[in-house]
């Protein structure tokens, strides 16, 4: 009787590991597959960028530098050794294509372009999916963290690896670029 | 946040179970009222006599309808209001396939089929059977109305009813109860033209008048049943459907982490008062906001003013809204890309 009890005990304790581990496989797959996506975005972005420097070059002699810049950054981006100089160069692409963006506001011709309002599109959508890929991979993060460092989780977290999940940090200032610059575009194609 | 949706999920997902069991067992009823009607079914004196046809044949009926409605119902729908696909055919249409990509990658949803009305009212639904067999629906009017953070808005509100599976119950409501419906329609006909003729003659033949009078009693129940069912099947779906409007402006305000865009968007709505042709009984609570309705003045939320209606008052959603927006949700959100 006692034997029969013991093993009840140990199954119903098995059954709750496997649970507890395959919800924890999910959503670390989840996450992983958060990442991706913000990969997939930012090479669409790479892909994009030459097109949009051919289309507007000619109309912008005066603004060379946000364009080497743009060009510069996309480089460094691609050749990139690591992770970490990769997502410093993917942030200041983000701001120099939020200062191209803006400043494309100011030259009436290029607004008339039907190429380059394309492109301005296709440009705009990919730094939202950017934005979003990266929010929805910080939501991600969090139930996983979240599971990962409750408990009883916790105890089969430490002893499988199941190692906390980094946040995506946007680059100081990043986020803001766009707003900021999209006002003083405003003010100034006006004047 | 994330706790909350998969419980809904799971709500959502007995749900349906739940309106395909009273369904199918509806349908097994209206059956077995026939089977005493004909006389295929008799209470005699050892017990019941014959074999029930009729409700084997209204059993298969009803499995096969809830076959076509969970696998066919998008696509009965899209059919109903006369959509098509959406294609990028033009700057705005590129914008609206954009948006929903991007709201798709918030919401951490599979690629989402688009779809388009020709219609100048402002509305949209979504439907399907899961995120991966889902279809976003947009009027015209609403592509040519809105800017792109209103399209945020409203497709992020689409994109919650698809995440937390309302688009099936929906679905499965507007097939089911249209079915339910049309077949207490045409049973009540043919009640009128030659049933109850067919029913007096066989009672005179079968001689024993308490048997036959114990049929007719049964099929007369039966058949009031058969004739409410469609009213409550349609109050409990009205019942369900309004919690879910506000659930799904959460939703919106969770992926665009931006108030502002879904209230734009129904301040926008709300201004502009012009029905949807072809949306019916059937398909009104598919939509973002009551195709039918139009709008109402007051926002007076009490038990009759709501028993019909499929959606919450707009100026009680919008005001919602406004209290996120000044709250600490909208203080607190990351500045949203736009």
């Amino acid at each position: 009787m006692g034997g029969w009890i013991a093993l009840i005990v140990i199954a119903i304790v098995a059954l709750a590991l496997i649970v507890l581990y395959n919800s924890l496989v999910g959503l670390k797959n989840q996450v992983d597959a958060a990442w991706r996506q913000i990969d997939v975005q930012l090479k669409r972005r790479h892909d994009l960028i030459p097109n949009l420097v051919e289309a507007v070059k000619g109309y912008m002699q005066f603004e060379r530098q946000t364009l080497t810049q743009v060009v510069e950054a996309r480089g460094r981006a691609i050749s990139a050794p690591d992770q970490g100089a990769r997502m410093q160069a993917e942030n200041q692409l983000s701001a120099g294509l939020g200062r191209l963006l803006a400043v494309i506001e100011n030259y009436p011709q290029l607004k008339a372009d039907q190429n380059v309002l394309r492109l301005q599109e296709e440009l705009t959508t990919t730094e939202n999916q950017i934005a979003f890929s990266r929010q929805a991979y910080n939501d991600a993060v969090l139930s996983y963290n979240t599971r990962v460092q409750s408990f009883p989780a916790n105890l089969i977290a430490n002893n499988f690896g199941f190692l906390p999940a980094t946040y995506f940090q946007a680059a100081p200032g990043d986020e803001a670029v766009p707003k900021v610059d999209l006002s003083m575009g405003g003010a100034g194609s006006q004047a | 946040m994330a706790v909350s949706f998969w419980q809904w999920e799971r709500t959502n997902r007995r749900q349906t179970a739940l309106l395909v069991g009273i369904f199918i067992i509806l349908f097994c009823l209206l059956g077995l009222g026939l089977d005493f009607v004909f006389g295929n079914l008799r209470v005699g004196p050892q017990g019941l006599n014959g074999f029930p046809f009729l409700t084997i044949a209204a059993l298969i009926v009803a499995l096969v309808q809830t076959f076509i409605s969970y696998y066919g119902g998008a696509g009965l729908i899209l059919a109903s209001v006369h959509a098509t696909p959406l294609q990028a055919d033009s700057d705005r249409h590129k914008i609206v396939l954009n948006v929903i990509e991007e709201m798709r990658l918030a919401a951490r949803m599979p690629p989402i089929k688009a779809y388009v009305m020709a219609d100048p009212a402002p509305n949209a639904f979504a439907t399907g059977r899961d995120p991966r067999h889902s279809v976003i629906c947009v009027t015209q009017g609403l592509i040519d109305m809105m800017d792109r953070e209103q399209l945020q808005g409203v497709i992020g509100h689409e994109m919650a009813h698809i995440r937390d599976y309302d688009i099936r119950t929906m679905m499965m409501i507007a097939v089911l109860v249209g079915g339910i419906a049309m077949l207490a329609d045409f049973l009540a006909r043919w009640m009128w033209f030659g049933g109850f003729g067919a029913m007096g003659g066989r009672n005179q033949r079968d001689r024993d008048n308490d048997q036959g009078q114990a049929g007719v009693l049964i099929a007369v129940a039966v058949f009031v049943l058969a004739a409410i069912s469609p009213i409550l099947c349609q109050l409990l779906a009205m019942a369900v459907a309004r919690q879910r409007e506000y659930l799904a402006d959460a939703g919106s305000v969770e992926f665009t982490r931006n108030p502002r865009a879904l209230l734009r968007a129904l301040e926008q709505i709300a201004a502009t008062e012009s029905p949807l042709k072809d949306a019916s009984r059937g398909t009104a609570h598919l939509f973002i906001v009551n195709p039918r309705e139009g709008l109402r003045e007051d926002d007076r939320e009490g038990f009759f003013d709501n028993l019909f209606s499929t959606h919450p008052p707009l100026p009680r959603r919008i005001q919602r809204l406004r209290a996120m927006l000044d709250g600490p949700a909208g203080a607190n959100a990351s500045p949203a890309p736009a």
